[in-house]
């Protein structure tokens, strides 16, 4: 449709103070709509802090970003985000919390409980949604949390690493389900992780970034096509591509 | 359940144990009813004098729950000035552990001196010894979220009073339950304190602090204690209707409301 790019980095550099060592320096990043692109980086590359100026929670230093062709602020309403931990209302229900954000955007109570009943059964939960988060596994709670991004139907997806707290088997179960449920919903996503093997097996992109201060070091297109699922684990291709990017990665960390 | 149970033997039978010692050392050492009368005694005062004893404890439950109740309300408003406004929360905030120090004891007299007597000013007294811990965790609990919550509902264009009413009030339940729950052990204090001075319209009636102070006088030892008794089981009371209320609102979803705790 349009021709304006989902993400605009230019030149963008981030400190959080005057005299500190900048986070971020000198990013140049275009990421197209409909794109999954990785940033993969040891901690401390300013990974997170990227989606936190793409999702306006903090302001550039120098340099400009789009959201597109807004600025991030008043973007926010074509943007979900997603956090490490599930960050669910304890005392709200499974359902109540899938609905808050449509809450909080004013929408009417029917459509509310129209949407919510829709996404707990995308994500497999129809038979919590009235169970308290205390309830629910640590996968559940990240479904839950996945669910309540999607219910106001965002353009743009930001994952602040959102299966590290997760072991290996569930983790993997929950990126094929990402990319399920993405065949639907054709969002961008930006996504954040330090796991090699999720970045190539989630993303179209891998953008690998490097330490102190964060810059964007290389990048790998993952061509494989989608969808893809657990079997693509399995494949050389695969392989390759992981091999790869743990080597680049390990040069980043290096340089 | 069967825990629950054998606790509550458990306390019968300690209890029991007590009267049984106290009684017999009485009897034994010939101790005079006037300085320590024998259980017996005390438990005839209580069945003899049962209409003042009940008069005197509504009195004074009254006065704790009226006080207890302003405490809340205005401690709650306290505290969301607090969270709303941190500079004025930074200066004023350790004027409110002066409120929990200064001894009420000594103030008593001056709050009756200037509100005067009767169920307003003892329920004064209540109020301010209460208000304390509530400030304190009420406050504490509106502060406390979690970043990445306030954030999600910054993502989503909360308005400041959807933050306060989805986020930080529900957030803060379980933190203003636990000052209600230290409130409701004093406020019965305050009351039996303010009543202490508060005298009565009516010679020989009263609250229980009134009427402690007239049995003493009259060297009534006997209903001294049954009226002591009183006191404690007002406090008790207190405290597990806050207990009730705390488990209503938070054992859905609060960890610490969880039924059949185990600990000890």
């Amino acid at each position: 449709m349009s021709s304006i790019p989902e993400i605009v980095f230019r030149d963008v550099t981030k400190r959080f103070s005057a005299t500190a060592q900048p986070v971020l320096q000198s990013i140049d990043l275009v990421i197209e709509r409909g794109e999954f692109v990785t940033l993969l980086g040891p901690s401390g590359c300013g990974k997170s802090t990227m989606l936190k100026l793409v999702a306006g929670l903090e302001p550039v230093t120098s340099g400009q970003i789009k959201v597109n062709g807004l600025e991030p602020r008043n973007a926010r309403p074509l943007v979900s985000f997603v956090f490490q931990e599930a960050t669910l209302l304890p005392w709200r229900s499974v359902q109540r919390n899938v609905a808050l954000a449509l809450e909080l955007e004013g929408r009417s109570h029917e459509e509310a409980l129209r949407t919510t009943a829709k996404l707990l059964d995308l994500v497999g939960l129809t038979h919590v949604a009235q169970s308290y988060p205390r309830a629910l596994s640590g996968g559940q709670k990240m479904r839950v949390s996945i669910a309540r991004a999607l219910a106001t139907r965002p353009q743009l997806l930001l994952m602040d690493e959102p299966f590290a707290a997760l072991d290996e088997m569930n983790r993997d179960r929950m990126n094929e389900e990402i990319l399920r449920l993405r065949e639907a919903g054709n969002w961008t996503v930006l996504f954040v992780t330090h796991s090699v093997a999720e970045a190539v097996f989630l993303s179209s992109r891998v953008v690998i970034l490097s330490p102190y201060p964060g810059r964007i070091a290389h990048e790998i297109s993952v061509d494989l096509p989608y969808p893809r699922t657990a079997g693509l684990r399995e494949t050389p291709a695969f392989d390759t591509f992981v091999n790869r990017a743990s080597r680049l990665l390990r040069e980043a960390h290096r340089s | 359940m069967k825990k629950r149970l054998f606790l509550a033997l458990n306390a019968l039978i300690v209890f029991a144990a007590l009267l049984f010692v106290w009684q017999v050392a009485v009897w034994a050492l010939h101790v005079p009813p006037y300085m320590l009368p024998p259980p017996v005694h005390v438990g005839r005062a209580i069945v003899a004098r049962f209409p003042d004893l009940c008069t005197s404890f509504w009195i004074s439950a009254e006065a704790a729950a009226a006080g207890l109740a302003g405490s809340i309300v205005g401690g709650l408003l306290i505290a969301l000035v607090f969270a709303r406004l941190p500079l004025l929360r930074r200066m004023l905030f350790p004027y409110t552990i002066l409120l929990q120090t200064v001894p009420i004891v000594a103030i008593a007299p001056l709050i009756l001196m200037w509100a005067g007597q009767g169920l307003f000013a003892v329920a004064l007294v209540t109020f301010i010894i209460c208000l304390a811990p509530i400030i304190a965790n009420a406050t504490q609990g509106l502060i406390s979220v979690d970043t990445n919550l306030l954030q999600l509902f910054l993502m989503h264009n909360a308005s400041q009073g959807q933050i306060l009413r989805k986020l930080r009030l529900p957030h803060s339940l379980p933190y203003l339950f636990v000052g209600i729950r230290i409130s409701s052990g004093i406020a019965v204090i305050g009351a039996i304190t303010g009543e202490l001075f508060a005298g009565s319209t009516r010679v020989g009636q009263g609250g229980l602090g009134y009427s402690i102070l007239y049995a003493m006088a009259q060297l009534q030892t006997d209903y001294l204690f049954a009226l002591v008794f009183a006191a404690t089981i007002l406090g008790f009371t207190f405290f597990f209707i806050v207990m009730f209320f705390e488990w209503l609102f938070l054992h859905k979803w609060h960890e610490s409301a969880r039924s059949d705790s185990s600990e000890i």
